[in-house]
């Protein structure tokens, strides 16, 4: 089954882009965390990015750094984060789940080994966000062979010969990063990329979800009008876990609220008449 | 595609964010197109000249060694400015942030040697220098940190994980991924991701080249093992690169050993015999049972790092050169024996090399010529090493002096 694919069908549909929040699993304690995704997906979400802690995350800012370090301090493992994983596809058969993550936990279990797990727990796409499109071949291999998306990054300087090796692999959706630096609500993602969105049209590749730096219902609004299928917000969602880690009912009500906002900030122009 | 070889062997590589691509790519063509270029190689040279003071001596040892089998000649990288061999590649990469156009310079530092050399290039050759350093490491090292900033540098405390070298490296890759641009990332050793392996230890070729040179001109013939201290690695392959291919020699890197490689306080990341990827390499590296990357101990700063990097992986996995790890503790007697028998005192880092060359010493039965790159001078270590053996030292002498 082709969550991915079917998702974007409806959305299209309905004329509306994609809604994807980012957390990270098991912060701040393993039960939480499944009680958070559980809520981002029955208030609107489309699809899930997921991530699992790890000690040296290159690519995120502050926010998502103390995240990991959170779920770290409870000693929360891959296997951890996969039996949330586990939980949320029973509940939510046909959501797409995608894991965003760093090499080392995959290299450790190895390659094969790691997907085939994360295939038994109901994974529909792979990111890893330290390995970009010239080292992917081995982790391609084994997407291919547990029927996992491995999802490529395209950098708004990414050269041609990126794109191509992109329009070539990416499968389910295109992870399109909305300016450069790491994750973060500080600095808003760079409105429109129309021009790298036209480009990757062009090219065919899989629909393209914009993610960085995207935290308000109008940057949502601003990337489904610049063309992408989508956009994705992991900093300001977990800013509200921080925010609110001593009250776990305010917590659960806030993330449905900005889910609720997000989500319908991606109906486009169009669906409203 | 990489324009050089991104890879040794099954290590290497470049495992970084897809942002950073870009500016790899950058630097290993501006590092083609330097060591290329007639006008920068005149200039490397003229800087290790007449600014650090290449070439360095190599030091036949007098009273050090009992064995008289054996001859245990230094090279003495502690004599270059800046007092270790860190100054020749922070140079180098110094002038091709210039050929790039760059203005800016970001690096990490551990107890601020690496910090203290990028900030005297960037000092040099008017370039703005931002350091990343643990916050641990800020207040540990008050001394460096007011080296680095007298010479124009800033100090940006880096607070998050652990507070220390590795943190400082995640942070200034997250800095890079957003100043690329118009910024260099001076990376301190040979690892991370390429082009930089390859680039440091071009740029620390110079240290076994002149070694061949000078040994030659001594003893009429190659030594027979290269001793040299490994944290990620960069004095070890600066020395070793030009004796690879020279397979009488036997090079022998030494890993940190700090309280014991069975306490899991330590830095010998080939020792534990444990690969994966950090800072944008595949390597040895040390982690816990799912991955996570784990702190590294050493009584030496400089060694004080997780991983390795990866040409000494391969070198290591092919049998080529071989890698032990030496303790606190024998570091410690070594530092104490070279100031006390030949009036050098060496950098704790370099002191792991030479604990391990005495070792082989005592051992050897035949005739044998052996290299240690004592790669920096001990000042920077003198009021740690005071803390830990000041009172046996301050005994030692007394008693020599009743004698």
């Amino acid at each position: 089954m082709d969550r991915y694919k079917a998702m974007f069908e409806q959305l299209a549909a309905k004329q509306e882009g994609a809604f994807v929040p980012f957390v990270t699993l098991g912060d701040p304690d393993v039960e939480t965390s499944t009680d958070i995704v559980n809520c981002l997906v029955e208030n609107g979400a489309d699809a899930l990015e997921l991530g699992i802690p790890f000690s040296d995350p290159i690519a995120d800012g502050p926010t998502l750094q103390k995240a990991s370090i959170r779920a770290l301090s409870h000693h929360v493992t891959p296997d951890d984060s996969f039996a949330i994983i586990s939980k949320i596809r029973t509940l939510h058969p046909s959501t797409p789940i995608g894991l965003l993550l760093y090499s080392n936990l995959v290299m450790h279990r190895g390659i094969d080994a790691f997907y085939q797990a994360a295939k038994a727990a109901g994974v529909d796409s792979i990111l890893i966000a330290d390995v970009p499109a010239r080292e992917s071949g081995p982790f391609f291999e084994a997407a291919t062979k547990h029927d996992i998306k491995q999802i490529l990054i395209a950098p708004p300087n990414a050269s041609e010969e990126t794109l191509q090796l992109i329009s070539k692999h990416s499968e389910g959706y295109t992870y399109l990063l909305g300016r450069a630096g790491v994750t973060g609500a500080e600095t808003a993602a760079q409105m429109p990329a129309s021009k790298l969105v036209s480009r990757l049209t062009e090219l065919d590749v899989a629909p393209p979800v914009i993610g960085f730096g995207i935290s308000k219902p109008e940057q949502v609004k601003a990337a489904i009008d610049a063309g992408a299928a989508g956009a994705i917000s992991g900093s300001a969602t977990v800013n509200i876990i921080e925010q609110n880690l001593d009250d776990k009912a305010k917590m659960l009500r806030v993330l449905a609220q900005f889910t609720a906002a997000m989500k319908a900030a991606t109906q486009t122009t169009a669906s409203k008449e | 595609m990489n324009k050089l070889d991104s890879k040794f062997g099954d290590f290497g590589g470049m495992y970084v964010p897809e942002l950073l691509i870009p500016a790899l790519d950058q630097l290993e063509q501006a590092f083609i197109d330097a060591q290329n270029d007639p006008e920068f190689q005149k200039e490397f040279m003229g800087l290790l000249h007449d600014y650090a003071g290449r070439p360095t001596a190599l030091t036949l040892t007098r009273n050090l060694v009992s064995n008289p089998n054996v001859k245990l000649y230094l090279k003495r990288e502690d004599l270059l400015h800046g007092g270790a061999h860190k100054t020749n590649q922070v140079l180098g990469q110094a002038l091709l942030t210039k050929r790039m156009g760059k203005k800016y310079v970001i690096a990490e530092t551990g107890a601020g040697q690496h910090g203290t050399a990028t900030a005297l290039a960037c000092a040099l050759l008017g370039l703005k220098a931002r350091i990343y350093m643990g916050a641990k490491d800020v207040e540990r090292q008050a001394p460096n940190v007011f080296r680095m900033r007298l010479m124009g540098a800033e100090v940006i405390p880096v607070d998050s994980g652990s507070g220390t070298l590795k943190d400082a490296v995640n942070e200034a890759m997250r800095d890079w991924s957003a100043t690329y641009e118009d910024t260099h990332y001076l990376l301190g050793t040979a690892a991370g991701p390429h082009p930089f392996p390859t680039i440091v230890r071009e740029f620390h070729r110079m240290i076994g080249e002149e070694t061949k040179r000078q040994i030659m001109e001594k003893e009429g013939r190659l030594p027979d093992a290269i001793i040299a201290c490994v944290g990620g690695g960069s004095n070890a392959i600066g020395m070793f690169a030009d004796f690879i291919d020279d397979e009488n020699v036997k090079l022998i890197g030494v890993e940190p050993g700090g309280k014991g490689i069975h306490t899991g306080h330590h830095g010998a990341a080939i020792s534990t015999g444990s690969k994966g990827i950090l800072h944008g390499t595949y390597s040895y590296i040390m982690q816990d049972e799912v991955g996570q990357i784990e702190e590294s101990y050493s009584v030496s700063a400089g060694l004080d790092y997780p991983a390795v990097g990866p040409q000494h992986a391969h070198l290591h996995a092919t049998g080529r050169a071989q890698y032990v790890a030496i303790d606190d503790d024998e570091a410690l007697n070594a530092f104490q024996l070279l100031a006390q028998k030949e009036g050098i005192i060496p950098a704790l880092e370099s002191s792991h090399a030479l604990a391990h060359a005495l070792n082989m010493a005592d051992e050897a039965e035949e005739e044998s010529i052996f290299v240690v790159n004592l790669s920096g001078r001990g000042d920077k270590d003198l009021s740690h090493v005071y803390d830990i053996i000041g009172d046996r030292v301050v005994a030692d002498t007394n008693e020599q002096a009743g004698e």
